[in-house]
């Protein structure tokens, strides 16, 4: 809500903002769509462009004639009022005209969308899932799991009142957690679907938005051309609640090279951090990685301070999840409750993730502090799945 | 025995309407329903306008100061509620009601208690859609298309805003019925069809819509309500069901919606133009088959809405096809209206230049739309400012600016009074430029690659939010002017004569202004049809 402290303080911003606004200076005025770095998105800028250009020559005309009798017929000018009101001829041109122009734009334009729905001989195929509010992203050939969110800086400088100044931040709103990547020269076929609401996943360098819609798989593809390697940066584009301006997509394109030489990579990281679950951790450094998960996954609703928003989320520390049995509170991590936005974070959060989370908030918020260990996750995870496969 | 005499004879002719409240909470006179309409309308412009204010305050620097997001999402999607239901659409109806009557020549709408009961639904329904600001959980925010999953994450407030959204729609349907029984049943003979002013024809095509479109959201409402709670699952994939049904049946009532808010606007244009200019309308007959065929092509258009949701290849091709069909009817009235003013000899009224702006920003919007129609291109455009700055086009400088410019046409038949033309005439050169500064860069934006619905934005965009964000604030400000305009001009002021226009033709000029409480109790001679016709 609007308070009348943010309010005055606001509009103190708003003065010196006008005159030597930070901001403006990283600006780039940016006035037209950009052509992008695939054969689609170079279609379709230039169907932007084609059209743009027919709709000026037709606006030069009309606002011409519109202007041109403006100033010459009027009264004060002496014009006499001609009495036609009809002509046939007149009629029949200005409506076969337009049918002509638009018959001849629908043909490119029918082009490119076959073009685009033609996904067939892709090379590798990304499951893309929206979540309330990050992406996650399956990579169906190389068995690689990633998700992506709004990353730390980003997400402290968003928050209302935060003190920091956006310009300070590289990528403002635009950068995630992690990457994806995706190499160059290959033909890569997207599905897209999401998890709780509807998401549309959008980089504009790759000239296509395409709905992530619950229940529902969607196909679309894209190629980026080698040579044009480099990072692509957008943003989820269907409103999809509070945070829906708050999840970013970073597509990191790099050659068939570099991009074999990250799966290795990630496959190895993937081995250590299922170590890191196996380990046992000292109470110290379950606070501090407690913190860092809550702070990426559970601060949006609930608040830094726990707090939550009276009426939509409610205080960590009035739930008796907290106080109550572990293996309560580990399902209701990993599998939410049914029926609201506080969605299950079982695909998301890795045993370590959980226990931390989970010794950290009892001992902010609970009755009594706990120290969890990623085994005693495992175990009741390894239980619900036994009681799920059961029933 | 006398006391009832004198009551029946007043109530035989109750030529003067009773005085305070009661007046026009009982009223079944259109000129009152009128006014009502009208005054409602523009409160609720304020109301709307307000939260685009916080809208725009929020946007005007990256980062939040303001409003947290939820907020933020209510405002959008509250602002633009109120502004389609609140705002325009019964600002047309209130013209509907002063206008039809005296321009057929009746005594009044065909179902006066039913006009009545229209009107006084409606500020309770707003007064509950607004009452949800105060409710757990805050008002709506899962936008005006209230699209599932999301709405049904909302609050205590979803059953209000459902209930809210009925009575809207019951509201509309009464007054269309109305228009649909007054028109066909009520015109004065020699009132031929093809002799009703277009602004007639335009509100019978509307009303239709209404009648054929209203049922359907609130069909598509009701089924949200008992997904939400009565178990079924209608847009509920767990159970069988479809999230994009929904968006299919909205825009299947959404699209004809839009062309709801602009075909009165085509009819009001079509008489401010040839008055001013002193020159018949061109094409009165093509003006009035344009719009039948507008009318019919909006039913088969609608999901060019949704292109993104993953429709087949061939369900695209047609809704492409149909959409940029719409430009040929479209082009044809906008042509014919330049050629009105072709060899015409014009002055420039306010209403005039209300109307010329609303020609060229119009088609501006028209030419956005035309883009966004072309399918793959859209798949660029789609959610992002630029259909942000194209529907405000068409919506603020085309349904609102031709508000503005047949309040200022009638004012003078309303008020008996000329409104003030320096004012007038200010109010019309501060809006016209800052509403361009508000709306052109928001073009930018969305090309540039800024989703809309979004409370804060990368520092990249700072530059032409901040512009627009000014351009709002002078233009949300500036419509204290009209205001003003039209306190000053109920007040008093010269005095208007009954044509009030060199240029104006029709029944309702022939008329005094202010127009009497009754007019056409006997129908019009049929010399002054022919006279109205041009
Ligand atoms: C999308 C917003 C959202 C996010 C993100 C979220 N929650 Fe919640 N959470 C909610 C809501 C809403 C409820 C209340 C649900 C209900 O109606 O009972 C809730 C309830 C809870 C409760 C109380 C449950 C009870 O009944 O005692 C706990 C504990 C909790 N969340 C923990 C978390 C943790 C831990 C995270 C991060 C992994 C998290 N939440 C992320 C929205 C969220
Ligand atoms: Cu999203």
């Amino acid at each position: 809500m609007l308070s009348a402290t943010s309010l005055r303080r606001g509009l103190y911003g708003v003065i010196p903002a006008l005159l030597l606004s930070p901001s403006l200076a990283y600006a780039d005025w940016a006035l037209n769509m950009t052509e992008g770095v695939t054969p689609y998105s170079k279609e379709v800028y230039g169907l932007h462009m084609a059209i743009l250009g027919v709709c000026t020559v037709i606006g030069i005309l009309v606002f011409g004639m519109i202007l041109v009798s403006i100033i010459k017929f009027r009264k004060s000018q002496g014009a006499v009022p001609a009495t036609w009101h009809h002509s046939t001829a007149a009629e029949i041109i200005w409506t076969a005209i337009p049918i002509l122009i638009l018959v001849v734009m629908a043909f490119p334009a029918t082009k490119a969308l076959v073009m685009m729905e033609d996904t067939a001989h892709s090379a590798m195929t990304i499951k893309v899932t929206g979540y309330q509010w990050r992406w996650g992203y399956d990579y169906v050939e190389d068995g690689i799991e990633i998700f992506a969110g709004l990353d730390e800086a980003s997400n402290r400088a968003r928050q209302i009142n935060s003190g920091i100044d956006p310009v300070s931040v590289d990528n403002y709103l635009l950068e995630t957690d992690n990457h994806i990547v995706i190499p160059s020269g290959t033909k890569v076929r997207i599905l897209t679907t999401a998890a709780d609401v509807i998401h549309s996943w959008w980089v504009p360098d790759l000239g296509w938005k395409r709905d992530a819609i619950p229940g529902f798989v969607n196909e679309s593809w894209f190629e980026v051309e080698s040579g044009k390697e480099g990072v692509y940066r957008g943003q989820c584009a269907e409103l999809c609640g509070k945070d829906h301006g708050f999840m970013p997509i970073v597509v990191e394109v790099v050659t068939p090279a570099a991009y074999k030489e990250w799966v290795a990579d990630m496959k190895a990281r993937q081995v250590a951090s299922a170590e890191l679950t196996q380990k046992t951790w000292t109470a110290a450094a379950l606070q501090t990685h407690g913190r860092k998960v809550y702070e990426a996954n559970c601060m949006s609703c609930h608040q830094a301070d726990g707090q939550g928003i009276p009426g939509i989320f409610p205080a960590m520390a009035a739930s008796q999840t907290l106080n109550g049995p572990l293996a309560d509170h580990v399902n209701l991590i990993i599998q939410g409750k049914a029926g609201t936005v506080m969605t299950g974070f079982g695909p998301l959060l890795n045993d370590a993730d959980i226990a931390a989370l989970i010794s950290y908030s009892t001992q902010t918020w609970g009755d009594t502090a706990r120290v969890v260990q990623p085994a005693e996750v495992a175990e009741l995870r390894g239980a619900r799945r036994a009681v799920v496969s059961a029933n | 025995m006398s006391d009832t005499h004198i009551a029946t004879d007043h109530h035989d002719h109750h030529d003067e309407p009773a005085r305070g409240f009661m007046r026009w909470l009982t009223t079944t006179n259109h000129k009152d329903i009128g006014t009502l309409y009208l005054l409602f309308a523009l409160v609720m412009f304020f109301v709307g306008g307000a939260m685009a204010l916080v809208i725009r305050l929020e946007l005007f620097q990256p980062g939040l100061q303001f409003v947290n997001p939820q907020f933020f999402n209510s405002m959008t999607t509250v602002h633009a509620l109120v502004m389609i239901f609140g705002g325009v659409m019964p600002a047309w109806v209130g013209f509907a009601n002063w206008m039809i009557p005296m321009m057929i020549g009746a005594p009044d709408m065909a179902l006066p208690r039913l006009n009545n009961w229209s009107f006084w639904i409606l500020p309770f329904a707003f007064t509950l859609l607004i009452t949800t600001f105060f409710l757990p959980g805050g008002a709506p925010a899962g936008g005006w298309t209230l699209y599932p999953p999301l709405v049904l994450q909302t609050g205590d407030a979803l059953p209000f805003a459902i209930f809210a959204v009925h009575f809207l729609g019951a509201s509309s349907i009464a007054g269309a019925i109305n228009v649909v029984a007054t028109v066909f049943n009520m015109r004065a003979p020699g009132m031929t069809l093809m002799k009703l002013p277009l602004f007639v024809w335009t509100w019978i095509i509307t009303a239709f819509l209404l009648i054929a479109t209203m049922p359907v959201l609130a069909g598509a409402v009701t089924m949200l309500l008992t997904d939400k709670f009565f178990g079924t699952s209608f847009f509920a994939a767990a159970g069988g069901g479809d999230p994009v049904m929904f968006q299919h049946i909205f825009w299947f009532f959404g699209h004809p919606e839009v062309y709801i808010l602009i075909l009165p606007a085509f009819g009001v244009v079509s008489a401010i133009i040839p008055t001013f200019a002193r020159k018949p309308l061109f094409g009165y007959s093509s003006m009035v088959y344009a719009s039948a065929s507008i009318a019919f092509l909006s039913f088969i258009v609608w999901a060019h809405h949704m292109f993104t949701v993953g429709m087949p290849l061939a369900g695209e091709l047609f809704f492409m096809y149909t959409t940029i069909m719409i430009a040929v009817p479209t082009g044809v009235k906008i042509f014919n209206w330049v050629a009105t003013m072709w060899q015409g000899s014009m002055t420039f009224e306010t209403p005039m230049l209300f109307a010329i702006a609303f020609l060229v920003l119009f088609t501006i919007g028209g030419f956005s739309g035309l883009m966004l129609g072309v399918t793959p291109v859209d798949f660029q455009y789609h959610d992002t400012y630029f259909v942000v700055a194209h529907f405000h086009y068409v919506l603020v400088t085309g349904a609102v600016f031709s508000i503005m410019a047949g309040a200022y046409f009638w004012l003078p038949k309303w008020t008996g009074h000329m409104y003030d033309e320096k004012l007038g005439k200010l109010h019309f050169w501060v809006s016209v430029i800052s509403v361009n500064v508000l709306f052109f860069p928001q073009h930018f934006l969305g090309l540039a690659g800024m989703p809309r619905r979004i409370p804060d934005y990368s520092v990249q965009f700072a530059d032409w939010n901040m512009v627009s964000s000014i351009g709002g604030f002078v233009f949300g400000f500036s419509q204290l002017l009209f205001v003003v305009v039209v306190i000053k001009c109920i007040r008093g002021g010269v005095k208007a004569t009954d044509r009030v226009w060199e240029g104006a033709h029709g029944l309702e000029w022939t008329v005094a202004s202010p127009a009497p409480y009754h007019t056409f109790n006997t129908p019009p001679a049929p010399a002054a049809i022919e006279g109205g016709m041009r």
